[in-house]
């Protein structure tokens, strides 16, 4: 996956960064992808962060300043630019608050998932043994089983069915979690493994260094390597599992917060009498996050792929050396 | 909700320890014993995992009806469902259950759970075997395509298509389906699994499977089967499309591979055509690994099933699991998706013992 020798240890550090150690590697419509990628993630960021200020009227909100209630599927005017609800929500609202939601939970489940998942790869593989087999054989049965069930049951668990925000938000990124930890944990145990008995591991045991040190010095440093292509099909996962469980009511209530999913189920009835406002919006807000998301992913996987990166350079190379000498092909 | 990372896709998916075990002695039949024996800790995993996880909110009783309760009458339903004895000894009753087939009982209908895998399984079966008819369709010709002419427009076309259909939540795609064909072209029916009046047939059938397409055959009436495969038609698109992006990824990178291959090179230097080239050398080893991934999916559309059900009224399992899902009937829950988890173990052995009969590579 990621090829460690994109990285120039004598580069500043800004240019040592994840994605924009790839963005100056990139070229072509790669570049395009990661670039738009990056845009529509940094958008969304922005709307989630500055909600409040976007949105004209607030998420559980059903009347105006001047007291008068907003009308029952409006359609789109100027005053709610994308229609209301049948509940009376202004769709444009809750579709901006839902983005705060959303990055919420993908901050919460990415950031928990990583944590466990890694430091058990990474003990496991390192250390083996029977811990290491039983881990194995859990997370190849978590990862075999539909996460949506699975994620079902774990919002059960910790929601047991209510829907206050902050609730719904830890319920939501821990049955993520749940589902994403596996992820995580087969690939950097399969690091720590090979890296185990590599030279540099192995004199750093003879010099006595402690298993912790070992394995966070050398093994965890030299293990991350496809940790950010992961990381962006979990975070996209994460979005749609979210909106999987608000649309068969698992996630956060209409009053308690703004959640694409939920708004998507109560669109579905609308559908039948055509009104589309109601579900196209936060459809369409779902799937453009997770666009940019794959966007991000797909590039950094491509660039890092030796077979897939950067064919159309070299191509370039090849035919301008083949121009000026034979010898450049003979070399 | 899950796809597969792309580099599980990529490179054969591993079973590790059925690899490992069948590496001593080799054969089929070996390969297969092992693989089977491997469905028993795996169940017994998932459904370990799914008991414990939901004693964790004390039990599914007071978790649905709790507040509505006097304590008193609580502790008697406690007490009737035997709720209130030690958790292992409820765990070990629970496996032992499982074991001679028994996957309890629903709290708010009574019914037991087998039998609504029995009534309503027929309809999931059918679903997701119309969507991997659609997936497989779309996904691997498209996949080759975009294979072949690497990198000019039309594999950046399908694979950004691929992209949108794995973005987009089964729902909404069948909700913007269901808004475009069903109410503004109004070609297709909204939801249901057939007609009123067809359903009415085709469930009072003598011995009806429940698989509509299969009672629908049986009537021989083609108005019939007509209006049962016009039912079928968006959940079967909506459920298909999101795999078939998938297939599409995975035949693309497996064809690349093997486009580039010398014995490729070989034979189309003796002159073999491009078309055939595509066709059976290229095509042929990019199989393999199709058929391994197609387990997961299976998983995955049943997963999806239970969206998908719920978008179009399709009354399957994924519908019911939703059903007990709103009125918190938590022991129908916890059944379902153990037996679930039953299905997923056989299907994955199935797909692997398939898998190791065309590619020897498996099983040594």
């Amino acid at each position: 996956m990621a090829d460690t020798s994109l990285v120039d240890r004598h580069e500043p550090l800004w240019k040592r960064l994840p994605v924009v150690v790839q963005l100056r590697k990139s070229t072509g419509w790669q570049r395009g992808m990661l670039v738009t990628g990056v845009v529509i993630c940094a958008l969304y960021l922005v709307v989630a962060l500055a909600a409040p200020l976007i949105a004209p009227y607030g998420f559980g909100q059903l009347q105006g300043a001047d007291g008068q209630s907003f009308p029952r599927t409006g359609s789109p005017s100027p005053e709610h630019i994308w229609g209301t609800t049948v509940g009376g929500f202004d769709v444009f609202s809750r579709v901006v608050f839902g983005a705060r939601t959303a990055v919420l939970v993908v901050v919460v489940a990415v950031v928990v998932s990583i944590t466990i998942g890694v430091i058990l790869g990474m003990v496991s593989g390192y250390l083996g043994g029977w811990l290491d087999r039983i881990l194995v054989v859990v997370a190849d049965a978590i990862y075999a089983f539909p996460s949506l069930l699975l994620a079902i049951v774990v919002s059960i668990v910790i929601s047991g069915g209510n829907s206050s925000y902050s609730g719904g938000i830890v319920a939501a990124a821990i049955s993520i979690t749940v589902v994403y930890v596996p992820q995580y944990f087969r690939v950097v145990r399969a690091e720590a493994v090979r890296l185990r008995n590599e030279a540099f591991v192995e004199s750093a045991r003879v010099l006595g260094t402690n298993p912790w040190r070992i394995m966070t010095r050398h093994v965890l440093r030299n293990s991350t390597r496809s940790l950010p292509l992961i990381l962006t099909l979990n975070a996209s996962d994460a979005i749609l599992t979210l909106a999987g469980l608000g649309f068969l009511g698992f996630g956060i209530g209409p009053t308690a917060g703004a959640e694409w999913g939920y708004d998507l189920s109560r669109a579905l009835s609308d559908v039948a009498s055509g009104v589309w406002w109601t579900g196209v919006f936060p459809g369409v807000a779902i799937v453009v996050l997770v666009l940019g998301v794959t966007f991000i992913g797909e590039s950094l996987n491509d660039i890092s792929d030796p077979r897939l990166r950067a064919r159309r350079r070299l191509k370039q190379l090849v035919s301008r050396r083949g121009a000026t000498s034979t010898e450049g092909a003979a070399a | 909700m899950t796809v597969i990372p792309p580099e599980a896709i990529e490179s054969e998916p591993t079973k590790p320890q059925a690899q490992r075990s069948a590496k001593g002695g080799g054969g089929l039949g070996r390969y297969v014993l092992v693989r089977f024996l491997l469905i028993f800790p795996t169940v017994f995993i998932l459904v370990t995992l799914v008991f414990f996880l939901m004693r964790v909110i004390g039990n599914p009783i007071t978790a649905s009806v709790g507040g509505r309760l006097t304590p008193s009458q609580l502790q008697e339903r406690l007490h009737a469902a035997g709720y209130d004895r030690p958790v292992f000894v409820q765990y070990l009753e629970y496996l032992g259950n499982i074991v001679r087939g028994d996957f309890g009982t629903t709290s708010t209908d009574n019914r037991p759970i087998t039998e609504i895998i029995v009534t309503y399984g027929g309809a999931t079966a059918e679903l997701v075997f119309y969507a991997l008819i659609v997936a497989l369709l779309f996904g691997i010709p498209l996949g080759m395509l975009a294979a072949y002419v690497r990198d000019k427009w039309p594999d950046v076309l399908f694979r950004a298509l691929a992209i949108l259909t794995y973005a987009t939540p089964v729902f909404f795609g069948g909700l913007l389906l269901k808004l475009v064909f069903s109410v503004w072209l109004g070609w297709l029916p909204l939801g249901d699994r057939a007609s009123t009046r067809v359903s009415l047939i085709l469930d009072n059938i003598p011995g009806a499977t429940g698989i509509y397409i299969i009672d629908a055959l049986r009537t021989g009436n083609a108005q019939v089967i007509g209006d049962v495969l016009l039912h079928a038609v968006l959940p079967a698109l909506t459920l298909g499309l999101l795999t078939a992006g998938i297939f599409l990824r995975l035949v693309r990178a497996n064809m690349i591979g093997s486009l580039g291959s010398e014995y490729v090179d070989a034979a189309r230097s003796r002159g073999v055509r491009e078309s055939r080239l595509v066709r059976t050398h290229a095509f042929r080893p990019a199989l393999v690994p199709i058929i391994t991934v197609m387990g997961l999916q299976i998983a995955m559309l049943l997963g999806g099933s239970v969206l998908t059900e719920t978008t179009f009224g399709w009354r399957g399992l994924g519908f019911e699991l939703n059903q007990y899902l709103s009125a918190r009937d938590f022991v129908a829950v916890q059944g379902i998706v153990a037996m679930l988890a039953v299905i997923v173990a056989v299907t994955n052995f199935v797909v692997d013992v398939v898998a190791a009969f065309i590619d020897p590579r498996v099983r040594f």
